[in-house]
């Protein structure tokens, strides 16, 4: 069973309240860089960095993050998962970095990704910019930036989907999915 | 695709998809190393024992930073001094190794088939590093990145693998690897450091060098041993430096962009002049910086455990 | 008291009887054939649906005593030998010391009838210590009981040497047996050098190395008028220039290997050990070349090189591994397998190639034939019984074979040493104990 949660335009909208919310927490976008995690964190980045130019006039540096070498799983899964490029192309030094990504679910995935950046160097501040936010963390961390809190329970999926990622209109949906097989990307 | 093999021992093993997963991925791992922290934390709790038999300080040093660059941890065995001698059992030696819970055991040997033996009868996971005329595979792939890396693809390009074929596990590693990714091939040298039947892998075999700079986009030249071939197979070095060394006046007739291999070290004025090996052709360097990204795609994807994925999100 | 066997087929080099007899054989002879016996007086073997030969000789193989005595000892030896359903066998003189005095002669031979369950002759060296520097001292060694000598493991390398050997042997009445491989052209190879070799990145052994032995003994034996056997032919062009020796009556003989008409280098493209072996094992097309020469009589006999090697030494790198592997125990299945069973030799010749022509090389004139007064050796086969071959199974000290899982059709079923049964799978025959 599917349903349907968020669609383009609400996307689109709660991506530019992100927007603004980012810059008005940082007080504009001096020393300001989004890092996106691959995949669809990356895509996300991108559009936040676009809602900001279009209100700032700004375009802010953007880095693509891949944490495949930092899972904590890595000695569990059955095979190797792919790993791809990462691309900070400028210093992270004292910079306020947000770091975006699609679901924030168990909260592995951004504990992996801030021992990634920090081996990068050493930022003035994280934050944390989330298009959804499921629950059932299981590692002290939390959001700095929301776009839609869905409460779920554990035998959902939620998938968000994105034309740059999916060959499919954004949207954000929920399956009921049986007993979870559990190898999905981080 | 995914990967699903637990030992490295030979590219003939490898389907043509495995071998561009493993190019593909150690391009991550090359950005990796240009960090400022040059290390991930992908294998840290793996142990890794690099088994030498023979004297290695390149493949060994590189082995070496990738498999730290990956933060394993390691443990270099030279058993190259005391222990080869005659009668002594590799695989008692191995063994011994494996029982102190090693996850995967990288070894060099004078005696072909050694990964072989190690892969059939022990439980660690096995990377050959050179066993000998053989095989040398992460050498063959950290290659044909260098020739992808300068050109975009392998597939259609004319390379020329140079020197002595016979003895060289390098080329045979290349020549298979190689002919997988389509690639056209030509071996040359002299006719006592050829193979007989050399044809049946697939590659074309020429006598003269000058035919083969011409046509080559990339131009491979072996390591001559000098110990070994100076007695029966050659007249002398000098006269293979004449007419199998590659000097500049030679490339005068190359391609524009021609690109110019050595796996080291090299021989200054036997395979290659100074020039050539310092100047705009070569891709010596990049071939050893190459090396560790390569050396680190192939551990992290060999050390893929068992148990079944746990959900990140 | 006799024993009887009833129901025989019996197959000689000449022929295959057209129909079953009962055999005598009292005080170690062949006392009678046909006629009926008294089953009271006489212990009984029956024979029928089996085919009964000639007790099998294999001229070559390797017994390791003195001085390797964890890879195989006369006794072992003599085991194994008996199941595979030989009667006589010579071994090779690479012991250590080397069989080139007549101390360790008679020792041997002594050990073998204390073992009794086949007879071992020993075959001396050719040079002192197979050092290829001096000759031994003939004489000796044939009153000790030598009937052959060899340098086997390797060529007398030095032909001024052979040539010397071959004059004095002559005179002495010894057969030559030359191990054909010049050891500068072989070079340290451990496989065949061909396609093989050249992919596993192996050291080559070219065939040629072979090849210019045979010819170089083949001109020696014209020239001198002497006679020699060439041992464990594996090569398409030996098989040619002995063809060419024999049409013009030069006195060369030769043997080849179950080995070397069954296997190809092949068999080592996984670095099996078990399949390295000295001479290597060649191509199909010299496979080809041993059967055709088996046929038409080029290659006189059947031998096994019988060369067991301990585990631990089998379990070396492939460069470091010992050459050799057993073969007293499958050299009966694989000829009917490959050879009986192809077409390619009838029972008859079965017979000459297993032991009426070893006999005749040896001068072992009281072997060979199942014939009234002859040695009551007998080998008796099911041609029919199909079975694989087990490592649990091997009687042999080592189990070096690569033949282990081979389904193989024809099995020796009794062995017969001079009128007792030194081995049967029948139960309740009273052996001398073979497992």
């Amino acid at each position: 069973m599917t349903t349907k949660i968020m669609d383009k335009d609400s996307i689109r909208r709660a991506l530019m309240r992100i927007a603004h919310e980012i810059l008005e927490k940082n007080k504009g976008t001096e020393n300001l860089c989004l890092i996106g995690i691959r995949t669809r964190g990356a895509f996300l980045a991108e559009r936040i960095r676009e809602c900001i130019k279009q209100i700032e006039g700004q375009e802010l540096p953007l880095g693509i993050l891949d944490i495949t070498l930092y899972r904590d799983d890595l000695t569990k899964v059955s095979v190797q998962p792919v790993v791809h490029e990462t691309t900070i192309p400028f210093d992270l030094h004292e910079k306020k970095i947000v770091l975006v990504d699609d679901v924030l679910f168990t909260g592995r995935t951004i504990r992996a990704a801030l021992d990634a950046l920090i081996d990068f160097g050493r930022p003035a501040t994280i934050q944390l910019a989330v298009l959804i936010d499921r629950g059932h963390r299981e590692l002290p961390i939390r959001a700095d930036y929301v776009g839609k809190n869905i409460p779920t329970s554990l035998g959902q999926d939620i998938n968000v989907m994105l034309e740059e990622a999916d060959q499919h209109a954004d949207q954000v949906v929920i399956d009921q999915s049986p007993a979870k097989a559990g190898q999905g990307e981080p | 695709m995914e990967w699903t093999k637990r030992h490295l021992l030979d590219l003939e093993g490898l389907s043509q998809e495995e071998i561009e997963l493993i190019l593909e991925t150690a391009k991550s791992f090359k950005e990796v190393s240009t960090r400022d922290v040059k290390k991930v934390p992908a294998l840290r709790g793996k142990t890794i024992v690099m088994l030498f038999f023979e004297p290695s300080t390149r493949t060994r040093t590189s082995f070496e930073l990738a498999a730290k660059r990956l933060s394993a941890d390691t443990i270099n065995i030279a058993a190259g001094g005391t222990s080869t001698t005659k009668g002594e059992s590799v695989l008692d030696t191995a063994r011994n190794i494996e029982a102190m819970n090693v996850d995967l055991i990288i070894v060099r040997h004078a005696s072909s088939g050694v990964p072989h033996l190690l892969a059939k009868n022990l439980q660690a996971s096995i990377v050959n590093a050179g066993d000998g005329c053989r095989s040398h595979p992460t050498q063959a792939l950290l290659d044909m990145f260098t020739i992808k890396e300068r050109f975009g693809r392998i597939e259609g390009l004319n390379v020329g693998i140079v020197g002595d074929i016979l003895h060289s596990r390098v080329a045979r590693s290349n020549i298979i690897g190689l002919t997988k990714l389509g690639a056209n091939v030509t071996v040359c040298g002299p006719s006592t450091l050829m193979p007989r039947d050399i044809e049946t892998m697939g590659v074309k075999c020429s006598y003269r060098l000058e035919e083969v700079i011409e046509q080559s986009d990339c131009l491979m030249l072996l390591r001559l041993q000098l110990e070994r071939q100076t007695q029966k197979f050659l007249p002398s070095i000098r006269e293979y430096a004449k007419e199998f060394g590659v000097n500049k006046a030679k490339l005068a007739k190359a391609k524009k962009g021609i690109v110019i291999m050595h796996p080291g070290p090299t021989n200054r004025g036997v395979e290659l002049s100074a020039e050539v090996a310092d100047g705009e052709y070569s891709v010596i360097l990049d071939q050893v910086t190459n090396g560790v990204a390569i050396r680190m795609a192939v551990l992290y994807l060999l050390l893929g455990a068992k148990e079944p994925a746990v959900v990140l999100a | 008291m006799g024993l009887v066997i009833k129901n025989a087929i019996v197959v000689n080099a000449d022929k295959i009887a057209s129909k079953p007899q009962d055999i005598l054989l009292d005080k170690g002879k062949i006392a009678k054939i046909g006629g009926s016996f008294d089953g009271k007086s006489h212990e009984v073997i029956d024979a029928a649906g089996k085919l009964v030969f000639p007790g099998l000789i294999d001229m070559h193989v390797h017994f390791r005593e003195p001085g390797r005595e964890d890879k195989e000892t006369i006794e072992t030896g003599s085991r194994a030998a008996a199941k595979g359903g030989f009667t006589t066998v010579l071994c090779m003189p690479n012991t250590t010391p080397v069989i080139d005095n007549c101390m360790i002669v008679e020792s041997i031979i002594e050990e073998a009838r204390r073992v009794g369950l086949c007879n071992v002759i020993p075959i001396g060296a050719i040079t002192r210590g197979q050092k290829d520097d001096e000759l031994v001292d003939m004489f000796e060694l044939k009153r000790a009981g030598c009937v052959a000598l060899s340098d086997d493991g390797k060529s007398v390398v030095n032909s001024h040497l052979m040539r010397r050997a071959m004059e004095y042997s002559k005179m002495v009445g010894l057969l030559l047996i030359e191990h054909c491989q010049d050891p500068l052209l072989s070079c340290g190879g451990v496989m065949n050098e061909g396609i093989n070799s050249m992919r596993l990145g192996l050291k080559g052994d070219p065939g040629v190395s072979e090849s210019v032995i045979v010819g170089r003994d083949i001109e020696m034996a014209q020239y001198l008028d002497a006679r020699v056997h060439l041992a464990h032919m594996s090569l398409k062009r030996s098989v040619e220039l002995i063809r060419f020796a024999k049409s013009q009556g030069i006195k060369v003989t030769a043997e080849a290997c179950p080995h070397h008409f069954t296997l190809t280098d092949d068999a080592v493209k996984h670095f099996d050990t078990h399949a390295k072996v000295n001479p290597p094992l060649r191509t199909k097309e010299d496979i080809e070349a041993i059967k055709m020469a088996l046929k038409d009589g080029t290659i006189d006999c059947i031998v096994t090189d019988h060369a067991p090697h301990t585990a631990e030494e089998k379990e070396l790198d492939f460069d470091h591994a010992p050459f050799g592997m057993i073969g007293l125990e499958t050299s009966v299945g694989l000829t009917i397998t490959e050879l009986v069973e192809q077409r390619i030799l009838t029972w008859p010749q079965m017979a000459e190639k297993m032991s009426q022509k070893s006999a005749e090389i040896l001068g072992l004139a009281s072997k060979g034939w199942i014939k009234e007064g002859m040695d009551a050796d007998v080998t008796i086969i099911d041609p029919n019984e199909a079975w694989e071959v087990r490592k649990d199974d091997i009687a042999s000290k080592s189990q070096n074979t690569p033949f282990i899982g081979r389904q193989l059709k024809g099995k020796v079923v009794t062995t017969i040493l001079a009128g007792k049964v030194v081995y049967s799978t029948t139960p309740g025959v009273i052996t001398s104990g073979v497992k």
